[in-house]
């Protein structure tokens, strides 16, 4: 087999074992539905692992595939650049898609959908391919739509829900908006640099630097920061970045599987994936980096304070990803896109972990959601407990655990940034940390220890993750939680694994080797964090276990710590506090609870907006001009006609012979009278 | 003797199915009841023999006989080719219809083959005499057949109507053709045109028979305003007739255009242009408008020939060579269309029970998801959808206009297929939409189901492909008219 066969198969498999069992599952038993789509996924990883040992010693791959159309100058191309971090993202999509995969055996198996759920992710574990392997924007682009698409149909997989109806318009909306300025960034770039493959635009790209362009009237703009910026707008849809963040939460509404590989591990991270494949583009103008900048710690900082609050477990863990995808974004616009990578690598692991705990919690808990009504669970559900406990030590930055690495490294990049907006950036990374520590561990103390609370309270239907709302209503007071079996276990020990362990090895190569090398561009001159991040390295940590050795006695490591033990407090010790704090500061409280307003400023402004003006159109445009006049117009008038034409067939023979002789007769007339 | 040779072996085909007419009504009289089927395979025999013939003896050369009165060129031979599968395939679709409704005798298939030489005949004729022979032995043929069933009075109307009106039609026929014949001294097709090219004869009178002549081909096809027949007589015959004369007759029909107005009077062809061209644009209106307020499946039918005859006249109103492909592409299109369509109504109809009209078609696809689907293929490609057969048939008309340059006629024509788009459209919502009337199931001989299905499936295929039969039809054109 070729390397390019091997390419090709990568995203193919998938794509295969979703249209077979989109489209027969139905006529299969139901087990074909797994066994098909998990035999594709598995053979993709198997091929990502090879192809990511092969691109450690050959040379990056890229080429054109299928010439799909050429138009004048522009050709639109299907092709693949396969080179260390397209590979890497591939090992990373695959495997986190194949422990979903596995994980959703165990979750789905009530479930009316089964076969549509395994189509639906196979095929997002295809059109994430397609986005990470693209060589140009088109593909590029489809990827991107098509991820967003799957997530869209996975948002509203229980259709009858209106809540779910309600979340994935949201997403699909709030996407919208960010594709919009995605795709006028693609437009400039086909327009100014004249072709959609990245190699072509990189190599025109430093010669464009100083380029000025019209927008509107005669200001006149940078083109680097223009196009970046847009492409930006659509790294800040799909990687829910503040303001375009709002469907994140509530696409909690999808199946506990999905949040764990759509909206936490893979597609949110497109957009970080995408700022750091343009990091040529990117580094021509600090005026877009700091644009990223200070819109990552925005959401880094702010979205975290939000997780403080929420009580639904999966919504706490959606918070904190919305956090971590802050995080990265920081990364980027300092410049350090290598660092913001590896933190999109070590949190794919963690919070795919962390999602696929809260979903077997949930199971265990009958599908009630709320964190309030649990408590205890260390003693029934073991594996839960100390994989979910391995995952929020490494969200929150222990030493030597995979997270800590890499948000240590962030906190650092953004410390030595020099761009505008890298010391708020430095602040809020920071605050963050005891934030992110101090909801994680909220969450784990209420959830794992203390009081088994489900007994004592009686309550009513929360939030239900569950297929059928008549037979779920949480766990009955007499009632123990129950460990899910094999299907569900072994993803969580087989992502533990690697959020334990995979910071302390791939940092020196990733962050400080060259692994990125000839992938990733930074101009160290104009933005220098990178530059002094490795100078550290090579004089103060020297290793992975150097690093953890210094970062005990960091301002991170004491913030992380503190914010666990005020979790402890709060909520083991005296519980009294949190409500005491909640009533005393109300305000602060209802500002968090409404998430900033930014829901029901939306709902009033371009909900209500667009409303306004669709009925206008509707009323005014459409029901009458086109609808009335045109549409309803014509189709009266050729009913009128058709009814006067049917008369003229009277079925009297003298009237039809008439009708031949006038035919004769005026033909005639016509034919004689030109002479 | 070399010359009765040659014209017998030219006009063998002919022979054949004339004897095997005549040995169908001999052999019919000696048959009971329950061996009736021999007659049935008599046919479909002399059918393929005259084929067998017809290919063997074909040369791509033009051949004359019977002293000029008879012609075997490329045009005759794919179109009598055309006439045979088209016959053969109605043989097949209607042998339960007749055997249901006691009309399985020996007088239909003797009529039909009759009717079969008759076009042959027309397809061949090279003086106005034989074409005219042609006609009357086809004409007489198709009464005859639509009373066939002489009890039931709405077909003995129909006859009626078809008679009188086909009387009165071929009597404009024949004036017509005196007029030439007193202007030029000939009846032969290929002397007239050279005497008009000599510019003899006076102007006048020719556009006088040419206006007669076009109007008894008009009855022929059913183009406004010489159409009046056409529904009533659809919907009046056995469903087994209409499908008969909704059909292969057009080739005909086109044949005999051809060789009037292509090859006797192409000098006048500035009259006669202008003339298909306000006949065509009336057919497309009125057929398309009508249409849509029919609720009888085959006077619906009936009103959808007349638009397509509509396009066939857009395309030989061009009055070139791509115009007369185009034309002739566009009926054998037309051809395989309509027999699938009549085939699928002769499927749904059962002992007692005629499916014709719309409602009986409601609910299809819930009592037999293939027949819905094969009517769907029909229904799209009479509307003219991609990528059917219609589809290309359209278009290579309305290209052939817009080359001889009636750009406005094009977007008329396409702004009536729209139009006619929703009528065909309804019939798919009904059988896709609606709930079903009744359940009854659905009967049909095994090689009817076979056979129909490919026709369907044939439209989508060739749709597909359309460079087979463009092929076919270039060749036919380009071989006889030089």
């Amino acid at each position: 087999m070729s390397m390019q066969q091997i390419y090709l198969a990568i995203p193919l498999l998938p794509l295969l074992a979703a249209m077979i069992i989109g489209l027969f599952g139905k006529y299969l038993p139901r087990a074909a539905a797994h066994v098909v789509t998990i035999a594709g996924v598995a053979i993709s990883f198997a091929l990502s692992v090879y192809v990511l040992k092969d691109a450690m010693v050959s040379q990056p791959y890229n080429e054109t595939v299928y010439s799909w159309l050429k138009s004048g100058n522009f050709s639109f191309e299907i092709g693949f650049l396969i080179d260390r971090l397209s590979a890497m993202m591939m090992v990373v999509v695959t495997f986190v898609s194949l422990m979903v995969h596995i994980y959703t055996i165990g979750y789905m198996h009530e479930d009316k959908g089964y076969a549509r759920f395994f189509s639906y992710i196979s095929l997002f574990t295809f059109s994430m391919l397609m986005l990470v392997m693209s060589n140009n924007f088109m593909q590029l682009f489809f990827g991107w739509e098509a991820v967003g698409l799957v997530s869209y149909l996975l948002i509203g997989f229980w259709y009858t829900r209106p809540t779910a109806i309600y979340a994935n318009l949201k997403a699909f909306l709030v996407n919208r908006v960010g594709d919009f300025g995605f795709l006028l960034g693609i437009g400039l770039v086909l327009f100014h640099f004249g072709s959609l493959d990245y190699a072509a635009v990189f190599s025109v790209a430093p010669a464009m630097a100083d380029t000025k362009i019209n927008l509107i009237g005669n200001a006149s703009w940078s083109l680097m920061t223009v196009t970046c910026i847009l492409l930006f707008i659509g790294a800040m849809g799909k990687s829910a970045q503040v303001p375009l963040h709002v469907w994140l939460p509530d696409s909690m509404e999808g199946p506990t599987p999905i949040s764990a590989l759509i909206h936490a591990a893979t597609m949110v991270t497109a957009g970080i994936f995408m700022v750091a494949r343009m990091s040529p583009l990117f580094e021509l103008s600090s005026t877009a980096l700091s644009f990223v900048i200070v819109i990552g710690s925005i959401t880094a900082l702010f979205m975290g304070f939000l997780g403080i609050i929420q009580n639904d477990i999966k919504r706490v863990v959606a918070y904190s990803t919305l956090s971590q995808l802050g995080y990265m974004t920081v990364a980027l616009g300092a410049s350090a896109y290598s660092v913001a990578i590896f933190h999109l690598m070590t949190h794919a692991f963690f919070k795919a972990l962390l999602f696929l705990g809260a979903g077997s919690v949930i199971m265990g808990m009958h599908h009630d959601q709320d964190i309030r009504n649990m408590g205890n669970l260390k003693k029934y559900m073991p594996i839960t407990w100390i994989t979910s406990l391995i995952g929020s030590l490494a969200l929150i930055g222990t030493p030597l655990l995979s997270g800590f690495y890499s948000k240590d490294s962030i906190i650092e990049a953004a410390k030595f940034s020099t761009v505008a907006g890298s010391g708020f950036a430095y602040f809020a990374v920071l605050t963050g940390v005891f934030v992110t520590a101090f909801y994680s561990f909220r969450m784990y103390f209420l959830v794992f220890h203390g009081k088994e609370k489900w007994r004592e309270v009686k309550h009513d239907a929360h939030h239900h993750d569950d297929h059928d709302e008549e037979h779920h209503h949480g766990l009955s007071p007499t009632d123990d939680p129950h460990e899910p079996g094999w299907v569900v276990k072994l993803p969580l020990i087989l992502l533990a694994v690697p959020s334990l362990a995979i910071g302390y090895f791939a940092i020196e190569p990733m962050l400080f080797g060259d692994f990125f090398k000839g992938v990733i561009f930074v101009d160290a001159h104009a933005h220098p964090a990178m530059h002094e991040l490795a100078h550290h390295w090579h004089t103060i940590f020297h290793s992975p276990v150097g690093m953890a050795v210094h970062g005990l006695m960091t301002l991170p490591f004491a913030l992380a710590a503190s914010g666990v033990v005020l979790a402890w407090f709060f909520y083991m010790k005296r519980p009294d506090i949190p409500a005491a704090i909640q009533a005393k500061f109300s305000m602060i409280n209802q500002i968090l609870e409404n998430k900033y307003g930014f829901d029901s400023f939306n709902d009033r402004f371009f909900a209500a907006g667009s409303r306004f003006i669709g009925n206008k159109l509707w009323q005014i445009g459409d029901v009458k001009v086109i609808d009335g006049a045109m549409v309803n117009g014509t189709a009266n008038l050729i009913g009128k006609l058709s009814g006067v034409v049917r008369k003229l067939q009277t079925g009297l023979i003298y009237h039809y012979a008439f009708a031949m002789i006038i035919g004769v007769f005026l033909m005639l007339s016509l034919g004689l009278l030109k002479i | 003797m070399e010359n009765i040779r040659y014209d017998l072996i030219t006009a063998l085909p002919e022979i054949i199915l004339l004897g095997m007419a005549m040995l169908v009504l001999i052999t019919d009289l000696f048959l009971k009841q329950s061996n009736r089927i021999a007659i049935y395979g008599l046919s479909q025999l002399g059918l393929l023999l005259a084929a067998y013939f017809t290919v063997t003896t074909h040369v791509p050369s033009v051949g004359y006989a019977f002293t000029g009165a008879f012609v075997d060129d490329a045009m005759s031979d794919v179109l009598k080719l055309m006439i045979y599968v088209g016959t053969s395939l109605i043989f097949v679709y209607t042998r339960q219809y007749i055997q249901l409704r006691n009309m399985f005798r020996g007088e239909f298939y003797a009529l039909v083959l009759f009717s079969v030489v008759g076009m042959m005949i027309m397809v061949s004729g090279q003086s106005m005499l034989t074409l005219y022979v042609g006609l009357e032995l086809l004409s007489l043929s198709l009464y005859a057949l639509v009373a066939l069933d002489r009890d039931n009075h709405f077909a003995t109307e129909a006859a009626m109507k078809y008679f009188v009106l086909g009387a009165l039609a071929s009597g404009m026929l024949l004036y017509g053709m005196s007029m030439i014949y007193g202007m030029t001294g000939s009846l032969n097709i290929s002397d007239i045109n050279h005497v008009l090219m000599n510019g003899s004869g006076i102007h006048a009178v020719l556009v006088l028979g040419l206006v007669f002549i076009v109007a008894g081909l008009a009855f022929k096809l059913g183009a406004v305003p010489f159409q009046m027949w056409v529904p009533d007589v659809y919907e009046g015959s056995p469903t087994a007739v209409t499908m008969l004369i909704s059909s292969v007759p057009k080739l005909a029909a086109f044949a005999f255009v051809i060789r009037l107005l292509a090859q006797s009077l192409q000098t006048m062809a500035i009259d006669w242009q202008q003339m298909l061209l306000i006949m065509a644009v009336l057919s497309i209106v009125l057929g398309n408008v009508t249409a849509i307020a029919q609720t009888n499946l085959k006077r619906m039918l009936a009103y959808s020939t007349i638009s397509h005859v509509g396009f066939v006249l857009l395309g030989l109103m061009s009055a070139s060579g791509n115009g007369y492909i185009s034309a002739l592409f566009y009926i054998a299109s037309y051809v395989v269309m309509t027999l699938a369509g009549f085939g699928i109504i002769l499927l749904l109809s059962r002992k007692g029970f005629e499916a014709q009209n719309l409602s009986d078609l409601k609910g299809l696809n819930q009592r037999s998801p293939w027949v819905a689907f094969l009517m769907l293929i029909v229904m799209f490609s009479m509307a003219g959808i991609p990528p059917t057969l219609g589809f290309y048939a359209k278009f290579a008309v309305l290209q052939a206009a817009l080359q001889a340059g009636f750009l406005w006629v094009v977007v008329f024509a396409v702004l009536m297929a729209v139009i006619g788009a929703f009528y065909y459209l309804r019939v798919i919502k009904l059988m896709y939409f609606d709930e079903p009337e009744d359940n009854s199931p659905i009967t049909a001989p095994f090689d009817m189901r076979v056979i129909l299905s490919m026709n369907a499936l044939a439209l989508l295929a060739i749709g597909i492909m359309p460079q087979g039969l463009m092929t076919i039809c270039f060749y036919a054109i380009s071989r006889s008219l030089s």
